[in-house]
């Protein structure tokens, strides 16, 4: 049942900041909320990056190796192609081999 | 007011790109959620009302690791604040949707919001139809894939162990899309290594919630150099 409720306030949070601008801002916008607008989103994913990362062993064969292996090729794919579903594709499928190789 | 077929046929042709990347993603939430013990029901739910793709694969761990109500409020809060945004610039443009407002707002995720954001629509007219069917449709290819996922979980022939990285990739292509895109790299600086060093400092519990409170006093710090610069 906590599942359920968590499942409740995420979709709750959700809907409340889609709608909320639509009722509050209407026409003119605060200068700081658009502030945060164009440099919180970049700073979050930063964020999200380190909370996926948080649970890897760094001091423990195999050191991490291979998230660092596979977040590479996210990156190297991301900058090639410029397509996320590929780099995700591509870093996911490394990730599930290189945990069976090392 | 009837959709016209024309419509729906242009709003389907248009969003195309998103079902390739829709079903993909939505199939690895849906197998993540099954490997945590969450079948079917779960994955539809959670596509068809939280419908926003990273927050949901946060979702997965916050349930998993046993998160409260207030973590779970503020980390939605951080991870779909962009949404505020969306909303916003949308403002003008929705404003006369009429009864298809309501939906299209819920319905306003990263990949719907860049289609509608370019603009092109067959005719003023069309316009919120055209924009209502292309939501729609995007919302139908995140659910069925969530579904297929989860019900393909329990049938693949081979072990999906280390499938759970599909949500780190998630993450880092973002982040290397954002940083190829913007030469301002400050923001994202500041968000990868102010949560390293909350992790640093207090712990994988709880580095989550300060690196929230950080981050945006860094931010609102460093406003003062942007209208330095301008």
């Amino acid at each position: 049942m906590r599942a359920a409720l968590l499942v409740a306030v995420m979709a709750l949070v959700t809907m409340a900041l889609r709608f909320l601008p639509f009722l509050v801002f209407r026409e003119k916008t605060p200068p700081y909320v658009r502030y945060l607008g164009r440099v919180l989103p970049a700073a979050i994913i930063g964020m999200l990056v380190i909370y996926c990362l948080k649970d890897v062993a760094i001091t423990a064969a195999p050191f991490g190796l291979p998230e660092l292996l596979a977040a590479a090729g996210v990156v190297g794919v991301q900058c090639w192609k410029r397509n996320s579903v590929w780099s995700i594709l591509t870093g996911t499928a490394l990730y599930m081999l290189l945990i069976r190789l090392l | 007011m009837r959709m016209n077929r024309k419509i729906v046929r242009q709003a389907f042709y248009r969003s195309l790109p998103v079902m390739a990347g829709y079903v993909v993603l939505g199939a690895g939430f849906g197998i993540l959620l099954r490997n945590a013990g969450y079948g079917v029901v779960w994955a539809f739910a959670m596509s068809a009302f939280i419908y926003a793709g990273a927050m949901q694969y946060v979702g997965v761990s916050l349930i998993t690791g046993g998160a409260g109500v207030l973590a779970t409020i503020l980390t939605t809060f951080m991870v779909n604040a962009r949404h505020l945004f969306y909303s916003i610039s949308m403002i003008e443009r929705y404003k006369n949707a009429g009864k298809y407002k309501p939906y299209m707002i819920f319905a306003l995720t990263d990949e719907t919001y860049s289609l509608v954001c370019d603009g092109k629509t067959p005719d003023e007219e069309n316009a919120d139809r055209y924009r209502f069917m292309l939501s729609l449709f995007n919302h139908c290819y995140w659910v069925g894939g969530s579904v297929l996922g989860s019900l393909l979980a329990s049938v693949l022939p081979f072990s999906t162990a280390g499938i759970e990285f599909s949500m780190t990739a998630l993450f880092v292509a973002s982040f290397t899309e954002q940083w190829l895109e913007t030469r301002d790299h400050l923001p994202a600086l500041v968000g990868l290594l102010g949560t390293l060093l909350c992790l640093l400092i207090f712990g994988r519990e709880r580095f989550l919630i300060p690196a929230m409170g950080l981050i945006t006093l860094a931010l609102t710090l460093l406003r003062g150099r942007e209208e330095a610069a301008q």
